[in-house]
């Protein structure tokens, strides 16, 4: 269920970019790629955000076990 | 006979059909008429009690494998010495009557008394404990709650209010995660192993459970205090909601569960974080990263303003102009008192000259005085020092004459 690119990972890694911009130690050049990346990240966690769409499926049985079928609500 | 009273069930020789109130009075009659069901005395367990705005309680009597309903009027009622609640043993005193509106036969309670402990709340207890004692209630056991969930499991009924309610509150709060419904019955004797199933079914598919039901009586809720169920939540190997009846009602699943909710719409929001705030959260790491990136580069800007300054050629020309004059001022102040000193000095010497002047014989000579010396440059300062025809030497301011004394003449 590791999904590389979830919003959990994106959010995290985004809120690392923001804490080490913040600290303000950084040589320019190296705070201009963070924040690039941080940019990125963000566009990425926004989009996720917009774009969400809940999927939501049953569980029923099947001649190989159990499979997920798109579940309608009555 | 006739072909119509021959296929009717009705023939003419049976007894006139009653109707369901004449049937109902019939049976209401022949209890009431029975001395073995007036003043009866009954031992049971209570379940489902209430109590409506005019003060008759209903509630349900039952042991192992039957049960009865029974009403408790208001003066009875208020003459109770207890307070009547689900799962109390009692011993009750009644007279049987039928509930023709609902054709039900029920118990009209005169009096009540407890008893001990009901069976069903025997069970519970005992459950509970065995469970204790294994530890499965214990904080430590207790598991978090993904923060974001990927895959949200529902464990309850497919139909009814519940399921709805969860998918609706979950879509809204956080679209992000999917979710996966394992559907189980939720009452009756069939259902803890059905929840038991459902859970073991989707556990593996999904990064956190909610094991849910609406609200039901005693009885309805009673699966959840199943043993085997309330193992199978404790063996899951991600964390477990509980959301089972509504906020008042306790089972044996809540005291397992890694987090019980009071109700499905809780576990709903437990389990899920607000889009809403996800969004705020969002734009403020959006802000601070701007600020800090805009602040960053407005400190090195300062600091490239400060060095460029030093290093440009009027900055340079500047530095120049100022070191020349520096340099000139310098110069100027050292003549002046080099000057001022070789003026002093000249002065001190001419004074000293002068003084030095003042007391040389040279300068006595120069005014017209000669001193008289011996040949061996001995000066003469007394005649009576002297003998006729000594030779003596005269000094005068350009030169010395050799003279003989002829005579002398001493002074009285």
């Amino acid at each position: 269920m590791t999904d590389p690119t979830s919003f959990e990972d994106a959010l995290a890694a985004l809120e690392e970019k923001v804490e080490e911009l913040s600290r303000g130690d950084v040589p320019l050049d190296r705070a201009l790629a963070v924040f690039e990346e941080g940019l990125v990240l963000y566009r990425q966690c926004h989009g996720m955000l917009a774009q969400a769409e809940q999927r939501v499926t049953k569980l029923v049985a099947a001649t190989d076990g159990l499979q997920e079928e798109p579940l309608q609500l009555e | 006979m006739n072909t119509v009273a021959e296929s009717s069930p009705v023939a003419a020789e049976s007894p006139p059909a009653l109707t369901v109130s004449e049937l109902t009075r019939l049976l209401r009659d022949t209890v009431r008429s029975n001395p073995l069901l007036t003043k009866v005395f009954v031992r049971g367990e209570t379940s489902n009690v209430q109590r409506t705005a005019t003060g008759i309680t209903f509630f349900t009597l039952r042991d192992e494998d039957a049960q009865i309903g029974c009403v408790l009027f208001r003066p009875e009622a208020e003459a109770l010495p207890f307070d009547l609640e689900d799962g109390t043993a009692v011993l009750a005193t009644g007279d049987v009557d039928l509930y023709a509106r609902r054709g039900e036969v029920q118990l009209v309670i005169r009096t009540i008394a407890p008893e001990g402990v009901g069976l069903f709340w025997a069970t519970f207890q005992k459950t509970r404990k065995t469970l204790e004692r294994a530890g499965l209630f214990e904080a430590a056991r207790k598991r978090a709650l993904p923060t974001f969930p990927r895959r949200i499991g529902l464990v309850t009924s497919e139909h009814g209010a519940v399921v709805h309610d969860l998918v609706t509150i979950l879509r809204r709060r956080y679209p992000l995660a999917s979710v996966v419904l394992s559907p189980s019955l939720v009452q009756g004797t069939e259902a803890p192993a059905s929840l038991r199933r459902a859970l073991i079914q989707v556990q593996d598919r999904v990064d956190v459970v909610i094991v849910a039901r609406g609200g039901g009586s005693l009885e309805d809720l009673w699966c959840f205090n199943d043993e085997g169920l309330a193992r199978a939540i404790a063996g899951c190997p991600v964390p477990v909601i509980s959301a089972v009846g509504h906020e008042t009602d306790f089972t044996i699943a809540d005291f397992v569960a890694d987090v019980r909710a009071p109700t499905p719409s809780a576990a709903a929001e437990l389990v899920s974080p607000d889009v809403a705030e996800l969004r705020v959260h969002l734009r403020s790491l959006g802000e601070a990263s701007l600020a800090a990136i805009r602040d960053a580069m407005r400190e090195r800007e300062k600091a490239v303003a400060v060095a460029g300054a030093r290093l440009s050629p009027a900055g340079l020309r500047d530095e120049i102009a100022d070191g020349g004059s520096r340099l000139q001022k310098l110069g100027r102040r050292l003549k002046d008192s080099a000057l001022r000193g070789l003026a002093g000095c000249s002065d001190r010497l001419d004074a000293l000259a002068d003084r030095l002047d003042a007391v040389s014989p040279l300068g006595t000579l120069r005014r017209g005085y000669a001193i008289v010396e011996r040949e061996d440059g001995h000066v003469v300062t007394l005649a009576r020092a002297v003998q006729a025809s000594d030779a003596l030497a005269v000094r005068l301011q350009d030169g010395r004459l050799h003279v003989h004394v002829s005579s002398k003449e001493e002074a009285p």
